[in-house]
């Protein structure tokens, strides 16, 4: 067997080039449903709209979770002593310093709404746990103050605040 | 798999046949009148030994999923059906659950039989490596495995590790989002890694053939470390070493069979036996004994993304073991330096393996901490290093000298 090569550029030559490329974007446009298809699916976007939550019900000191997005969701009714002991943190010690203002909303300072998934490997926290009096994580021993502060632990990040807003003075909407 | 084959069929069938698809001399030259080194030692069984725990966790595998719903609301009870309703599905499931630990335990041996011989030194890098590929395939296999019970550490197990990817810095969540299908472990997750379970064996068996043929290219290394220089170092692989693998393959047989029939459950967590829960993580979470040493350094790092990287890390590392380590001396025998460093390493290895099984407080978040730190120094600094300061001892001339002694 025998190969002819010659200097000029042939049509096989145009063929090769043509067919290479044609075939490189063909492959990586069928990459884009194959990766596509394990995102969350219409049902799961769908299932994740906003939902209200009664927060009369919620007594003094009490934390309740409710799940939103298959996540849970911590609501803390808040004692004046957590409320005090959040505020009067030197936010400078703090591993992720955030102001307890910016955790609440304002005028609103006795409920704490958080996204309840240790911000480590994705353990839920347990409640009026650990040495800060808020939650305490039994995988890794993260442990978060009353305003859902990483405080101590491998954890590198505050409880997240899920988009919420109050609808009345005892109703929230989250999502 | 090298060299002309000496086979010749009596049978006129077989010369019919072998003529048009050669694998019957295939098999011969690689599995018969293949040459090993006469010296090898129980150590070198485990690769047969490896071979058929692959075969019996596809084998049992199969039958599984046979019985098997994937889906969040019956997989749980699907496999309490397995145990209590279909024939023979107690003894399935629990030769396929120790299965898992067998594999893993004997894989753990290979390494450290590996280890401790050079086997990973040239001419056997792409093998070795090959090897740490098996390795990181048998690790995803296995725990997507342990995941499709849906047991409460099933559940949280998939938690943590898929979470491990929120690690990365930019677009860690969205390739969590991605690997779960939704906005956490559920349905779609369940589903899907009982699509790679079932896939996963099969490539496995795929590189396990790369890595055969390597090793039929380079040889086999032997306890001393040297290659087979003349035909009276080597004997052929039937009858020779086909006995010697059989039976302790039959050995390590009557252990798995000790915990299937006996303590089935041991290796494993009581938690498991609770269906998953996503608004509660059990007091403890730990995986199966033979991650541990990962997670222990995973948990000995106060920084997420470090911890990530060191877990990675540990495993990856041994990839680059055969420019690590810088001696040309294979075998440890003939290294009084590095065989202390070695088992000093086993016994970290084993450490982390106990640390990893606590709570993170204390004492063992301490010790954790100096093991991760032998185990990363052994590789970076002791390896190099033992190359250029450490004095060896004399090698033999001959692996037949080393057996026989000089005057043979």
């Amino acid at each position: 067997m025998t190969t002819v090569s010659s200097a000029e550029h042939t049509r096989r030559d145009f063929l090769y080039i043509a067919t290479g490329a044609v075939g490189a974007v063909g492959a990586a446009a069928a990459l884009v449903p194959l990766i596509a298809q394990m995102n969350p699916d219409a049902s799961t976007i769908a299932a994740g709209a906003p939902i209200d939550v009664d927060l009369a019900p919620i007594a003094d000191g009490q934390i309740i979770k409710v799940f939103w997005r298959s996540k849970p969701i911590f609501i803390s009714h808040r004692t004046k002593k957590e409320i005090d002991e959040a505020k009067n943190v030197a936010l400078a010690s703090l591993p992720d310093p955030e102001p307890d203002s910016e955790r609440v909303k304002a005028g609103h300072d006795q409920w704490l709404v958080v996204i309840g998934i240790c911000t480590h490997l994705g353990c839920i926290p347990l409640a009026h746990q650990g040495e800060f009096d808020g939650w305490f994580c039994p995988c890794h021993g993260s442990q978060y103050d009353t305003a859902g502060r990483i405080r101590k632990g491998p954890a590198p990040k505050n409880l997240p605040l899920p988009p919420y807003k109050f609808v009345s003075d005892t109703k929230i909407q989250i999502g | 798999m090298s060299g002309n084959s000496t086979y010749q069929p009596q049978s006129k069938v077989l010369q019919w046949f072998e003529k048009r698809l050669p694998i019957g001399g295939l098999i011969h030259s690689s599995f018969v009148a293949y040459p090993t080194p006469r010296n090898l030692n129980y150590w070198w069984t485990f690769g047969g030994i490896l071979s058929m725990m692959l075969g019996i966790q596809i084998v049992t595998g199969i039958v599984l999923a046979m019985h098997y719903t994937p889906h969040v609301d019956l997989a749980f009870k699907s496999v309490e059906a397995i145990m209590r309703d279909v024939n023979y599905g107690w003894l399935l499931r629990y030769l396929h659950a120790n299965g898992a630990a067998m594999f893993f335990l004997a894989v753990y041996i290979h390494m450290f039989r590996g280890i401790y011989y050079g086997s990973y030194k040239e001419p056997r890098e792409v093998l070795w490596i090959l090897g740490v590929i098996i390795y990181l395939l048998m690790m995803a296999t296995g725990f997507m495995g342990y995941v499709l019970v849906w047991g409460q550490m099933s559940f949280w197990a998939a938690t943590v590790i898929t979470n491990l990817f929120s690690a990365i810095p930019g677009v860690g969540d969205t390739i969590v989002t991605w690997l779960w299908g939704g906005y956490a472990v559920g349905n779609p997750t369940l589903n899907r890694f009982y699509s790679l379970h079932y896939l996963l064996p099969f490539v496995i068996a795929g590189v396990v053939i790369l890595h055969v043929w390597a090793l039929h290219v380079a040889g086999q290394n032997n306890p001393t470390g040297i290659e087979p220089k003349s035909e009276r170092d080597t004997v052929p692989f039937t009858p020779y070493a086909t006995v010697k693998d059989g039976f302790f393959m039959a050995c390590f047989l009557i252990l798995y069979c000790w915990f299937v029939f006996y303590v089935p459950n041991f290796l494993g967590h009581p938690d498991n036996y609770i269906p998953a829960n996503p608004a509660v993580t059990p007091a403890e979470i730990v995986p199966e004994w033979y991650y541990l040493p990962f997670y222990a350094i995973l948990r000995s790092i106060p920084d997420k993304l470090l911890g990530v990287v060191a877990l990675f890390g540990s495993i990856l590392i041994l990839a680059f073991l055969p420019w690590l380590d810088t001696s040309h001396v294979k075998s440890g025998r003939y290294r009084p330096l590095f065989k202390q460093f070695f088992w000093l390493w086993v016994i970290v290895c084993i450490g982390l393996g106990w640390l990893g099984s606590k709570p993170p407080e204390g004492i063992y978040v301490i010790m954790s901490r100096l093991f991760t730190l032998y185990y990363f120094a052994f590789f970076i600094v002791i390896l190099p290093l033992l190359g250029i300061f450490e004095k060896t001892k004399p090698l033999p001339n001959s692996i037949s000298e080393s057996v026989l002694g000089a005057k043979a």
